[in-house]
C-alpha cells in the first residue's frame, strides 16, 4: 500500500471557452395562411405559424407555458381538405398545409363556443371575453329566450368555495379549460392536487375525493390561480376586494422585483392599490420561472402591509 | 318498447333503489334486459334478457349463474361466413372451434409471414367494421414499419353505440375466432401483447373470452412461443366501466393506461403514438373477425364478395319494429329494404316511418331510402352512415321526438365534459327537446338545435 501524500490540483485554466455543442438548423416547414405564404420550424404549431404573421387567433384553455389541451375549441381554424376544423393551439404544422383563420364555418363555430361557454358560466371576471363575444356576434341569452325561463337553462351556478385563508375557488365561472389542472400537475408543479372528476356537464375540478383544499395536496403555491382565464380561482385580497366593489385595477400600480425569500430570485410583480399590495403575479415569459411561484412568493407579502402597532 | 318501462315499475316496486335505468345494454335483439349483480365476497355480474321481474328475482336469489337464452345469428342463409360457426360449434371448447375450421388462419399466416398477411388483408380492401370504415391493412402496414417498440394490437370491444350488439354475439358464440384473429394481428405487425377492451355491460362476453384465451395459452396458440413459431403473444383483457367514450380508440388507450377517458388530439394518430405512447394497431372485432376468412381464401377471392367499394359481408343488427330482430350477416351492397325483409319485415302491416342508421351517433333515413345499397359508398351518397352496423326500425305509431329526445339525453350523459361544443352543446340540445309539448315539433328548430350539432360536426 503506498503512503503518497495526497494532494488536489486544479486543473489548468481554458484556453478557451469551450462552444457549445452546435446546434442543427431546424428544419422549415412551408405552409400557407390566410393566403400568406409562412414557414416555421418543424414541431411548430399553427398558432406559432399564425403569430409569425401577427394573424389573432383567439384562445381561451391556451397558454404558451402548458401542454395545449385543445379543450375550449374557441381557437379553431379551417385546413383545407380536412374533414374537421383543427385546434391551432395543438395542431403541428405539416409542409403544404393551406389554412384560414376566418370563415364562415369558422366563426360560427367560435360563436357558438362563445354562447354555449355564456350561457352555462359567470364569465363576469374573464378578461377579454367580452370583446370576443362581441366580435363573434355571440348572444348567449338566445338559449334562454328559447327556452323560456332562466331555470330551464343549465349552468354551473354554485357557491363560491372559501376553505382557506389564500385563495377562493369559485367554479360557477369554470370554463373547465384544464390549465389549472395541468399547472399543478406535470406542466409546472407536480403536486396533483387537482384532476378533472365527473363527466360530461357534471365534469369539474376537484381535489381528491372533493377533500376542502386544506385536506388535499395542495401546497398553495397558486400557479393555478395564475393560469386561472376566468377568475374562478381566486386570491383571498382580491376577492375580498372585489366583493366589497374596492377593486380598482385601473389605480393599481405594477411594479417588478425581486423575490426577498431565497436564492432562486424569482421575478414578482408586485400590484398596488392604495399603498397596500393586493396581489403578486410573475411573469410569464420570464425564461427560468415561467410565471411558477411558490407559497410565499405569492401570498407572503402580508407583513408590508402591517405596521408596527398591528 | 318492450316494455322495458313495465319491467323498470315491477322491478322498483320490488327492489326499491337497488334498480338503475341503464340507457343501452347491448341486448336490442332481446329487450327488456337486466345487469344484475350479485353482491357477495365473490361477485357475480350477468346479463338476463329478454327478462321479467320474478326472472329477475329467481336470479339473485339461485345459487349459479342462470343460462341465457342464446338469440341472434338467425337466418344467415347459405351465404353466412362471419357467422357460420354461431349455434353449430361450442363455443366453449376449443377442440370443437378447430372440428369447425378453427386456427386454420393462424397456421396460414405463420406459413406465409408477417409481410404476406399484410398483403392479402391489403388486398381484400377490408375497411374497419366499427364505425370509420378504415382500410386495415394500411393501419397493420403502418403499424408494422415502425421502428420504436414495443408494438401493440388492441381489440376495440366497448361496442357502446346504441343500437349495435353484434360485437357482443361474436365474442359470445364463437371467442376463439376473436382470440386468433388477435393473434394473428399481433404476429403480423410485431406486437407481444394484446388486449382485449370488453365493454362492461358484458360480463358473458367477458366470461368467453376469458375462457377461450386461457383454453388457447394451454395449447401454445398464446404465449412466449406462439404455435412453435418462436414468436411470443399473449392477450390481456381489460374491461370498460361503462364509460361510451371509451370506445373512441384514443380515450379506450387512455382507459388501459389507467387515465380518465377521454380522447386525444389526432394526429398523433395510433399507428404512430397509440398505447403507452407506442405504435399500435387497433381493431374492431367484426374487423378482425374478418381478417380469419381473408387468410383462408385470399385476399382478392374474398374482395370478390360486396362491391367495389365495400368488399366483405357486414353484420346488421336488425332492431325495433321488426318481426325477428337479431343479428344478419348480409352481403354489402344489398339494400336496406332486403335487411328488414330478412328480419321478417314490419309487424301487423304497419308502414315504416323511419329508420335509424349507424346507431344513435348516425343518420335517421324514411322510407324513401329503402332501395339505399348497404354499402359504405351507398350510404355515403344517401348522405347516412352504416356505423357499426345498426339497422333500428320504427314503423308509423313511433313517436320519434321521443326517441331524438332520449338520444339527446344519451349524449348528454354521455360527454366526456372535454371538449366545450359536446359538455355544453348536447345539454342545451337535450333541453330543447325535452322541453317541448308532447306531439309538437322542436322550438326554435332553425337555429337552437341545429348550430350545435353542427359545432359537434367540426369539432371531431
Amino acid at each position: 500500500m503506498s503512503h503518497d501524500e495526497i494532494s488536489f490540483h486544479l486543473p489548468p485554466p481554458a484556453a478557451l471557452i469551450p462552444a457549445p455543442p452546435a446546434v442543427a438548423a431546424p428544419v422549415m416547414v412551408p405552409l400557407t395562411i390566410d393566403g400568406r405564404a409562412v414557414e416555421v420550424p418543424a414541431g411548430a404549431t399553427l398558432i406559432d405559424a399564425c403569430k409569425t404573421l401577427d394573424i389573432d387567433v383567439p384562445t381561451l384553455c391556451y397558454l404558451e407555458t402548458l401542454t395545449p389541451v385543445n379543450a375550449c375549441r374557441v381557437c379553431v381554424v379551417e385546413v383545407e381538405g380536412a374533414r374537421v376544423l383543427a385546434p391551432a393551439c395543438s395542431r403541428a404544422v405539416e409542409a403544404g398545409m393551406v389554412v384560414k383563420t376566418r370563415s364562415p364555418r369558422v366563426d360560427l363555430s367560435r360563436k357558438l363556443v362563445l354562447e354555449l361557454l355564456g350561457s352555462s358560466v359567470d364569465l363576469s371576471t374573464a378578461p377579454g371575453l367580452s370583446g370576443m363575444m362581441h366580435e363573434y356576434g355571440a348572444r348567449p341569452d338566445r338559449f334562454q329566450e328559447v327556452l323560456g325561463s332562466p331555470s330551464s337553462v343549465s349552468s354551473v351556478a354554485q357557491p363560491v368555495k372559501i376553505d382557506n385563508h389564500l385563495y377562493v375557488r369559485d367554479y360557477g365561472k369554470c370554463v373547465l379549460c384544464y390549465k389549472c389542472v395541468e399547472a399543478c400537475g406535470t406542466d409546472a408543479q407536480n403536486t396533483f392536487a387537482i384532476a378533472v372528476a365527473g363527466r360530461g356537464f357534471a365534469a369539474h375540478i376537484s381535489t381528491e375525493l372533493d377533500v376542502p383544499l386544506p385536506d388535499s395536496a395542495c401546497v398553495y403555491c397558486g400557479n393555478c390561480i395564475a393560469v386561472c382565464p376566468t377568475g374562478a380561482l381566486m386570491a383571498t385580497p382580491e376577492f375580498e376586494l372585489r366583493q366589497a366593489g374596492q377593486w380598482r385595477p385601473e389605480t393599481q400600480a405594477v411594479t417588478d422585483t425581486i423575490c426577498p425569500y431565497c436564492g432562486v430570485g424569482c421575478t414578482l410583480t408586485v400590484h398596488v392599490q392604495d399603498q397596500q399590495i393586493v396581489k403578486v403575479t410573475s411573469p410569464f415569459d420570464n425564461a427560468v420561472t415561467r410565471g411558477n411561484l411558490c407559497v410565499k412568493g405569492r401570498f407572503g407579502f402580508e407583513y408590508v402591509n402591517r405596521t408596527q402597532s398591528d | 318498447m318492450n316494455g322495458a318501462d313495465q319491467l323498470c315499475r315491477d322491478l322498483e316496486s320490488r327492489f326499491g333503489h337497488a334498480v338503475h335505468r341503464s340507457p343501452c345494454l347491448g341486448q336490442c335483439d332481446r329487450g327488456s334486459a337486466a345487469l344484475i349483480t350479485r353482491a357477495g365476497s365473490d361477485p357475480e355480474r350477468f346479463v338476463l334478457a329478454p327478462v321479467s321481474a320474478d326472472e329477475v328475482a329467481k336470479a339473485l336469489s339461485a345459487g349459479t349463474v342462470p343460462t341465457v337464452p342464446r338469440v341472434g345469428a338467425s337466418a344467415n342463409g347459405a351465404g353466412a361466413k362471419i357467422v357460420r360457426r354461431m349455434n353449430v360449434a361450442d363455443a366453449t371448447s376449443l377442440a370443437s372451434y378447430r372440428q369447425h375450421g378453427g386456427y386454420q388462419a393462424l397456421a396460414k399466416a405463420i406459413e406465409i409471414g408477417a409481410a404476406a398477411v399484410i398483403a392479402e388483408v391489403s388486398a381484400a380492401r377490408l375497411l374497419g367494421r366499427g364505425g370509420a370504415a378504415f382500410p386495415t391493412g394500411r393501419k397493420w402496414d403502418a403499424v408494422a414499419r415502425e421502428p420504436a417498440r414495443p408494438h401493440y394490437v388492441v381489440c376495440n370491444a366497448d361496442e357502446s353505440e346504441p343500437g349495435t350488439f353484434k360485437d357482443r354475439v361474436l365474442m359470445e358464440q364463437d371467442p376463439f375466432a376473436v382470440i386468433e384473429a388477435i393473434t394473428i394481428g399481433g404476429l403480423a405487425t410485431g406486437a407481444e401483447r394484446g388486449f382485449i377492451y370488453i365493454r362492461g355491460e358484458y360480463p358473458e362476453s367477458e366470461r368467453a373470452i376469458a375462457g377461450a384465451i386461457q383454453q388457447a395459452r394451454a395449447a401454445g396458440l398464446l404465449g412466449v412461443d406462439v404455435s412453435g413459431t418462436g414468436q411470443a403473444f399473449d392477450i390481456e383483457i381489460r374491461r370498460g366501466g361503462g364509460a361510451y367514450i371509451c370506445g373512441e380508440e384514443t380515450a379506450l388507450f387512455n382507459s388501459i393506461e389507467g387515465k380518465r377517458g377521454e380522447p386525444r388530439s389526432k394526429p398523433p394518430f395510433p399507428a404512430q403514438f397509440g398505447l403507452f405512447g407506442k405504435p399500435t394497431v387497433v381493431n374492431n372485432v367484426e374487423t378482425l373477425v374478418n381478417v380469419l376468412d381473408i387468410l383462408i381464401d385470399g385476399g382478392d377471392a374474398w374482395s370478390k364478395t360486396g362491391t367495389a367499394g365495400s368488399a366483405g359481408t357486414r353484420l346488421f343488427c336488425l332492431s325495433g319494429h321488426v318481426v325477428t330482430p337479431g343479428l344478419y350477416e348480409i352481403e354489402c351492397g344489398q339494400t336496406l329494404r332486403h335487411a328488414i325483409g330478412v328480419a321478417g319485415g314490419i309487424p301487423n302491416g304497419r308502414a315504416l316511418q323511419a329508420v335509424l342508421l349507424g346507431g344513435a351517433a348516425g343518420t335517421f333515413v324514411g322510407p324513401d331510402a329503402l332501395d339505399m345499397p348497404l354499402s359504405f359508398e351507398g350510404a355515403r351518397a344517401a348522405n347516412a352512415t352504416l356505423g357499426s352496423g345498426v339497422i333500428m326500425v320504427f314503423d308509423e305509431t313511433a313517436d320519434l321526438m321521443d326517441t331524438l329526445a332520449r338520444i339527446a339525453q344519451f349524449f348528454r350523459d354521455e360527454s366526456c365534459g372535454q371538449c366545450v361544443p359536446c359538455r355544453v352543446g348536447t345539454v342545451r340540445q337535450a333541453e330543447l327537446l325535452q322541453g317541448r309539448d308532447p306531439g309538437s315539433g322542436i322550438r326554435d328548430p332553425g337555429s337552437g338545435i341545429r348550430d350545435p350539432g353542427s359545432a359537434h360536426h367540426s369539432a371531431r
